[in-house]
């Protein structure tokens, strides 16, 4: 048999049937999960800068200790699961409960400021983009291994910004496309 | 649980990991297609950056395990009387790249009803739905890999993308696999649908052989007599860069 994998498709605008209807996760740390708690709100804009309300959003990081949930335990049931998934509304944004990452073993020596990754689908996504939230004012992003292979003009459009008006609150935009375009990974 | 889904604990201690492998060129689409409009506002138009794989990349959420009723694989016995159109059963099997069962492991399917209309708020398509249709099932793959869906085969339905635009019917599959980057939505198709040449979602693709991936095949084996027709669709995942060679 070709083991070559099979190729992706778009999710289509009508992905909540088979994803967030009934399988949605905003809360990524339940109570019990250690750590700062924070809110995470993504808002998406296409390349007219219009908001896109029909994309998916899809978060996997680490708990407050920089550990990865062990794929033995991560259960659905237990306080932190790791993963968080969301359809974007009819205002093109969504928001995530979860708790700041701790910093995370990177290649050789180095550590990675915490951060949260990201997969964003869509219709007019043929395939999965991959970003990184990083949070703004984070001494360790100095020396993160990912972000410094990032053009230093780029950088920030990966940093997640306090909300002024909500203490714990943090946004993230995605530009899809164009001005302020934010950075995709090929992973 | 199976070797293959989880990464091996001791190089992640020694903080070597095993990447994930690349895909090869042409087997899977670009961001950017004209010909499937939405693509123009909302592919990315800088390059993406190359990311070495860290522990982010190769771990993932073992996801979606509790909560799985047997008639989550049945999309005909979801409401109180049976769906009206043709019955079928989808069947397959999900590897990894190198050929590894991905056993375990979630699957989840949704898809329009046998008159192309998805029971969907935004789906404004003039045609019926179907009191006893849903279109959404999920299942866990076995042991061996080997996942079952119970289904009606779904409608062709027409999309505003270019003139005269009709989607080839088709079922849409999510699934993990182990590494938050095997990740795979994709589109299963069926034999011989003449609409295939006109879809620029299916010709997205740039490799015909990998097209063909997604077109399942007809499966006497599956097809069970006086009940229902039967196709095959397996699934490949990505596998890992360091055991191409091991079966």
């Amino acid at each position: 048999m070709d083991l070559t994998p099979t190729p992706s498709q778009t999710v289509g605008p009508y992905l909540h049937l088979g994803l967030t209807d009934a399988r949605s996760i905003s809360r990524i740390a339940k109570d019990g999960a250690k750590g700062e708690r924070l809110w995470l709100t993504f808002r998406v804009l296409d390349g007219d800068g219009v908001l896109v309300p029909d994309a998916l959003i899809e978060l996997w990081q680490a708990d407050s200790e920089g550990n990865y949930a062990p794929q033995e335990s991560s259960a659905d049931s237990t306080a932190f699961i790791g993963f968080g998934r969301l359809a974007t509304a009819d205002d093109g944004s969504c928001t995530f409960e979860t708790i700041r990452p701790g910093c995370v073993p990177g290649p050789g020596e180095t550590v990675q400021a915490p951060h949260i990754n990201v997969s964003i689908l869509g219709r007019g996504l043929l395939k999965r983009l991959s970003t990184r939230v990083y949070f703004a004012g984070e001494p360790a992003n100095a020396a993160d291994p990912v972000l410094t292979l990032v053009p230093e003009n780029r950088r920030a459009t990966l940093l997640a910004q306090p909300d002024p008006a909500r203490t714990s609150n943090w946004i993230f935009h995605v530009h899809l496309r164009g001005e302020g375009e934010t950075v995709f990974f090929d992973v | 649980m199976p070797s293959s889904r989880i990464q091996d604990s001791s190089s992640m201690l020694s903080g070597a990991i095993v990447p994930i492998r690349r895909h090869e060129p042409g087997t899977q689409p670009d961001y950017l297609y004209p010909a499937y409009r939405a693509t123009r506002l909302r592919a990315p138009s800088q390059p993406l950056i190359f990311l070495p794989h860290t522990l982010s990349e190769v771990t993932g959420p073992v996801f979606g395990h509790s909560g799985i009723h047997p008639h989550d694989q049945d999309l005909t016995v979801q409401h109180a009387g049976e769906p009206l159109g043709e019955r079928i059963i989808v069947r397959g099997r999900v590897l990894d790249g190198d050929g590894h069962a991905v056993s375990n492991s979630l699957i989840e399917i949704w898809q329009a009803n046998a008159a192309g209309r998805y029971s969907h708020r935004k789906d404004d398509h003039p045609a019926p739905l179907d009191p006893n249709f849903s279109g959404t099932g999920r299942t866990l793959t076995d042991n061996d890999g080997f996942y079952s869906f119970v289904t009606i085969k779904p409608g062709a339905y027409p999309w505003r993308n270019h003139d005269n635009a009709w989607r080839p019917a088709h079922i849409h599959f999510s699934l993990f696999g182990p590494a938050f980057v095997t990740r795979l939505i994709t589109q299963m198709y069926f034999p011989g649908d003449p609409l295939f040449a006109y879809d620029p979602i299916l010709q997205s693709i740039p490799d015909e052989r990998a097209r063909q991936r997604l077109v399942s095949r007809f499966d006497m084996e599956t097809t069970k007599p006086e009940w229902a027709l039967g196709y095959r669709f397996d699934i490949v995942l990505r596998g890992r860069e360091s055991t191409p060679f091991e079966k």
